[in-house]
């Protein structure tokens, strides 16, 4: 198995310019200035953070899993992971990271995927997408469904086997564990606090994550 | 079984169109190496797109081949892959971008080098995009087909070259009215330096009807739920 590398961050809470919990199921979204710094906590351990980025200056400019994983030719994020926009715009860095290892591949639930992965029954269960879309109605700007590519799923264990093969397994966050990034530039920040009641990984019990911002 | 129509598209080359539900697209590589970057749009429903996370997620796999179904962001089957040569095309690859391009192949540019010059993944689908009501904004992860991208136990993404022979053929069905948009661009993970892109030909067939014990409808219970989403959505919008 991996050594999964884990990076401490020297930040202190008590020097955060922002610091916020959000609940499980709820959607978040907020706009970090170039060299801000954005930590998320998994505040109970294998909760799913999923997470979408767009450049601020030119919000049409969404996050790219493809273009991340395809620069460093990797298919997990960690510690010195550059994440890079559809443009080829490098939007943030992962800087600390005491996980090791977060999805790129598994995107966010929805409602339609729901019935597809488990049963028709489950179309009316809360779910990321709907977060994202509230979230994006909420903002203005020109934002519509079409701005929600494929997200990263912070904190989520999603492997992909040399076979071909792509499976969720336990997590391998714990309770408080967190993942730190510096934006790069003016980055919009989208998430949604996992709902997902389906999924083995949560213990079928979303929970909170701490969000935290410095000002570097 | 009467083909309907065909078309080559050379090294580099591109094409978006409609094309309605119970086709064949039979697609064969006419040299080794080729690489076909593709994506998918409802055309009944622009916002209605193929989802990379949602396909692969929904039939546990990180490859397509036959038996996959290409699936929607709104849980529906777009496609299936009902005949395959080759076992495995890339979900995860993306596609070439200009600044890729020159990097790797040399810059190149029409007024220079004419019809020899080297095309972008991007510019082609961003052009594509737009000649159908989309906009860039539009772009997420593409298929592509041919290609073989191994990850390995530590994340590594590893192109395995040799993978598609001349003749090699992988054939979609629609089982939705589709823009299909296709670009003939470079595998991005390609280490070739000499511009790998080759030609390939397109058929459209009619395809029979889906049956009950279709192999792609009944290869994993999430596919036959995706199939009956589209099912369901086409008892609301036809007759």
């Amino acid at each position: 198995m991996t050594m999964l590398t884990k990076v401490k961050s020297s930040r202190e809470a008590a020097d955060a310019v922002y610091d916020y919990a959000l609940p499980a199921g709820e959607g978040w979204m907020y706009e970090l200035e170039p060299g801000q710094v954005l930590r998320l906590v998994d505040t109970e351990g294998n909760q799913a953070a999923d997470t979408l980025f767009y450049d601020a200056d030119n919000p049409e400019d969404h996050f790219s899993a493809i273009h991340t994983i395809s620069a460093q030719k990797n298919v997990y994020l960690t510690t010195g992971s550059k994440l890079i926009s559809e443009s080829g715009k490098e939007l943030l860095e992962i800087v600390a990271d005491t996980v090791g290892r977060h999805d790129t591949l598994g995107g966010a639930c929805s409602a339609q995927s729901n019935t597809v992965r488990y049963a028709h029954d489950r179309l009316p269960m809360h779910n990321c997408r709907d977060n994202f879309m509230l979230q994006l109605a909420k903002h203005g700007e020109s934002f519509t469904k079409r701005d929600i590519a494929p997200n990263i799923n912070f904190f989520m264990n999603v492997l992909v086997t040399p076979e071909g093969g792509l499976s969720f397994e336990d997590g391998i966050s714990g309770p408080g564990h967190y993942v730190e990034m510096k934006a790069k530039c003016r980055t919009k920040v989208l998430i949604s606090n996992c709902p997902q009641l389906n999924n083995p990984c949560s213990g079928f019990n979303p929970t909170s994550i701490r969000l935290l911002v410095w000002d570097q | 079984m009467e083909n309907l129509w065909n078309l080559t598209l050379g090294s580099g080359a591109k094409w978006s169109g409609i094309i309605s539900k119970g086709k064949l697209i039979r697609i064969r590589a006419l040299e080794d190496g080729a690489n076909l970057s593709g994506l998918l749009f409802n055309a009944g429903n622009l916002t209605e797109s193929y989802n990379m996370p949602d396909t692969l997620k929904a039939q546990h796999t990180s490859r397509l081949t036959r038996g996959n179904v290409l699936m929607s962001d709104n849980g529906r089957a777009m496609a299936s892959i009902v005949e395959d040569d080759l076992d495995w095309h890339d979900p995860i690859g993306g596609y070439t971008t200009r600044q890729l391009t020159d990097e790797k192949y040399g810059k190149t540019t029409f007024q220079e080098n004419q019809n020899e010059w080297f095309r972008s993944g991007e510019e082609n689908l961003a052009m594509e995009l737009m000649r159908n009501g989309l906009q860039f904004r539009d772009m997420v992860p593409v298929f592509n087909l041919f290609s073989k991208i191994k990850v390995d136990e530590f994340g590594d993404m590893h192109f395995i070259e040799g993978h598609c022979k001349q003749g090699d053929t992988v054939t979609l069905r629609t089982e939705m009215d589709v823009v299909l948009l296709l670009s003939n661009t470079p595998n991005p993970h390609d280490p070739r330096k000499d511009y790998p892109s080759v030609p390939v030909e397109i058929e459209v067939l009619p395809a029979e009807s889906v049956k009950e014990d279709d192999y792609c409808v009944n290869y994993r219970p999430e596919n036959k739920r995706a199939f009956e989403n589209t099912w369901d959505y086409y008892k609301l919008v036809t007759q």
